[in-house]
């Protein structure tokens, strides 16, 4: 005789099965939010709090970054001097906030920018065939040189100026960027959908509108994201070694530089400035991170 | 006689590839190598044959996505396979495409109804708002997808009503020839089956032509008026529908044919099964292609090409032998 199935008559009552898993959690909109993306949320967070000190700057309890009092030279952090002052009386955290400014405006112009003048390039590039060569060789060219040697390079025929230095980073940034949307207009021109459009009689100015932009923008925003952290690295170097921002602007970099010589005796000249560099890039970069996360994991492998 | 809607000589498409041990060389692949066939209004075509025999390169030059190398392409008796891209663009309204992957044959990014929407704008078919929804509505019935999809978006739908999208798109121009590129061969059977029976609804409603490219003889069988069998760069047979099918008189479309599974287990019939692979395209073999692989080839078909000569009504063949039909 065959085996009875539970359902038969006789059979033996079935046990329901314990509960193993817990109820799922209920998350609000912001809590689920930062649950499923902790390094936007994270990054997002930081960098709106950094562009909110160069924002208010001025009503932060800072005083004139360049005031000078020799009288005052090198006190220590105290509850007066937040972060002390430096070899000539200024009040370093007064300056490092308003330091803030030039590494914000310099990091998001030249994402900007450089995106702006990239797509162009990559857009060119891709679709003009007869352009790309040329175009590609040019920028091969440029990313030879690291980048920051490059902008070295192009600070020493110019004056030092943010808006000097902005251009600079940006024309060592381009490449990369007009390589990558190069690359991804290469890939969607053959998608059907692209090849569809063109035989349904759609000039090219609407298919790249319609068809081909859109579908950049996830990893260029992602791409802009590395390429502001990168930008105000870059920028931070640059009035390190005296090519950059003019030593009139307070920026980290020119503070980190005239901390150096003092670097060992008073260590706080070189260390507030450093720390909010690295705090900053570091969320850029957790915010680049989780956008590429968020917008496609197959992403990783194009950037 | 008029002239056929579509009307193809010595066809002809190269590729550039690099070659040589480190790709600095340069070899020229000759995708499509002399093709030529035509196609009368409201009647379907069949272009057949395996992977990477050219028979989707020939579709593509057809609908000017690619230029073609050589040869001459008339639409209604007018060239159009030389004519600049401002200058076809008017007539690109009477060719369009159906392709094989739904999924990426739509703009994930818009809404059925902007898909459908961009060749009406494109050749100015509609004029005002309520025009245009009522032609997008019919466009929608026609292809038998709810009017409420149009405000969705292609993730939203199945393969198969993505496929009936895509139709729906190729029809909004009010086209006179839809090349259907392996249009079918990415949906299930049973989906298959119901995007056939409305390609052959829609050609005896609209009076379309339809070049059906695919490797699928089972299907073609179905829908085809004509069949046309293509083996490296080349068609090697052409014929009506039932003589080719009835007594193909070609080896390579017997060889097809035979692997057509047949939904009766009783039958028992002769299975042809080719040995060894498609030869590279960059290296024909000289004299008839197929004789590499062909169960019957000799010395004859190693140095001289065969031409398509006629082996019955309305049907061609590129084989030097009058062989018998194959026992079905």
């Amino acid at each position: 005789m065959s085996a009875r199935l539970p359902d038969e008559v006789g059979a033996p009552p079935v046990e329901a099965l314990p509960e193993l898993l817990s109820p799922p959690r209920r998350r609000g909109a912001v809590g689920g939010f930062i649950h499923r993306h902790p390094g936007i949320a994270a990054g997002g967070a930081l960098v709106a709090v950094m562009v909110a000190i160069a924002v208010l700057a001025p009503v932060l309890g800072t005083v004139d970054p360049t005031a000078l009092a020799p009288a005052r030279r090198l006190r220590p952090p105290s509850a007066l001097y937040w972060f002390g002052t430096d070899m000539l009386g200024r009040d370093v955290y007064s300056r490092v906030i308003y330091g803030a400014r030039v590494s914000l405006v310099v990091g998001f112009a030249v994402s900007v920018l450089a995106s702006l003048l990239g797509t162009a390039i990559g857009l060119a590039s891709g679709f003009l065939r007869w352009l790309d060569a040329v175009l590609m060789r040019v920028m091969d060219g440029l990313m030879s040189i690291p980048s920051i040697l490059l902008a070295i390079a192009l600070m020493a025929l110019t004056r030092g100026s943010v808006r000097n230095v902005v251009i600079a980073i940006t024309i060592a940034e381009v490449p990369r960027v007009a390589r990558l949307v190069r690359g991804v207009v290469l890939g969607l021109r053959e998608l059907p959908y692209v090849e569809a459009a063109v035989a349904a009689g759609t000039r090219s100015p609407m298919i790249i509108l319609r068809h081909i932009l859109p579908n950049t923008l996830a990893p260029l925003s992602v791409q802009a994201t590395y390429i502001c952290a990168s930008a105000m690295i870059t920028e931070a170097i640059l009035s390190f070694i005296g090519a950059g921002t003019p030593p009139i602007i307070p920026s980290w970099g020119n503070i980190m530089a005239e901390g150096r010589a003092l670097w060992q005796v008073k260590p706080y000249l070189v260390f507030f400035p450093a720390a909010f560099l690295s705090v900053t890039v570091l969320a850029v970069n957790l915010l680049g991170d989780g956008l590429r996360d968020a917008l496609d994991p197959r992403l990783a492998r194009k950037l | 006689m008029t002239a056929p809607l579509l009307d193809v000589q010595d066809l002809r498409k190269e590729f550039a590839v690099r070659a040589g041990r480190f790709g600095f060389g340069r070899a020229m692949l000759a995708a499509v190598d002399g093709v030529s066939f035509t196609v009368s209004r409201g009647e379907t075509l069949s272009l057949v044959g395996e992977s990477g025999c050219g028979k989707s390169t020939v579709g593509r030059a057809i609908l000017r996505l690619i230029a073609p190398t050589a040869g001459e392409i008339r639409l209604d008796g007018q060239r159009i396979d030389d004519l600049p891209e401002h200058r076809l663009r008017p007539l690109r309204r009477r060719i369009q495409v159906v392709f094989q992957d739904p999924f990426s044959s739509l703009n994930p990014r818009l809404t059925v109804g902007d898909i459908l929407a961009e060749p009406l704008r494109n050749f100015g078919l509609v004029h005002g708002r309520a025009a245009r929804a009522e032609r997008l509505g019919q466009l929608a019935d026609a292809v038998g997808v709810a009017r409420e999809a149009l405000g969705r978006r292609p993730h939203e739908f199945s393969g198969g009503q993505r496929q009936r999208i895509g139709i729906a798109r190729a029809l909004a121009t009010e086209p006179e020839l839809i090349v259907c590129d392996e249009a079918v061969s990415a949906l299930d059977v049973s989906v298959k089956a119901q995007i056939i029976n409305l390609l052959a609804d829609l050609q005896d409603r609209l009076g379309l032509a339809l070049l059906f490219i695919s490797h699928d003889l089972a299907v073609v069988e179905h829908l085809t008026h004509r069949v046309a069998v293509m083996y490296l760069g080349r068609i090697v047979e052409t014929g009506p529908r039932r003589a080719l099918f009835a007594a193909p008189h070609h080896p390579y479309t017997r060889a097809l044919l035979s692997s057509v599974p047949v939904p009766d287990p009783t039958a028992t019939r002769r299975r042809i099964v080719l040995g060894g692979d498609v030869p590279s395209p960059l290296a024909p073999p000289p004299g008839c292609r197929f004789h590499t692989r062909c169960p019957f080839a000799v010395e004859r078909c190693r140095v001289e090409t065969p031409a398509l000569r006629p082996v019955g009504e309305g049907h061609v063949s590129a084989c030097h032998f009058d062989t018998e039909p194959a026992p079905g």
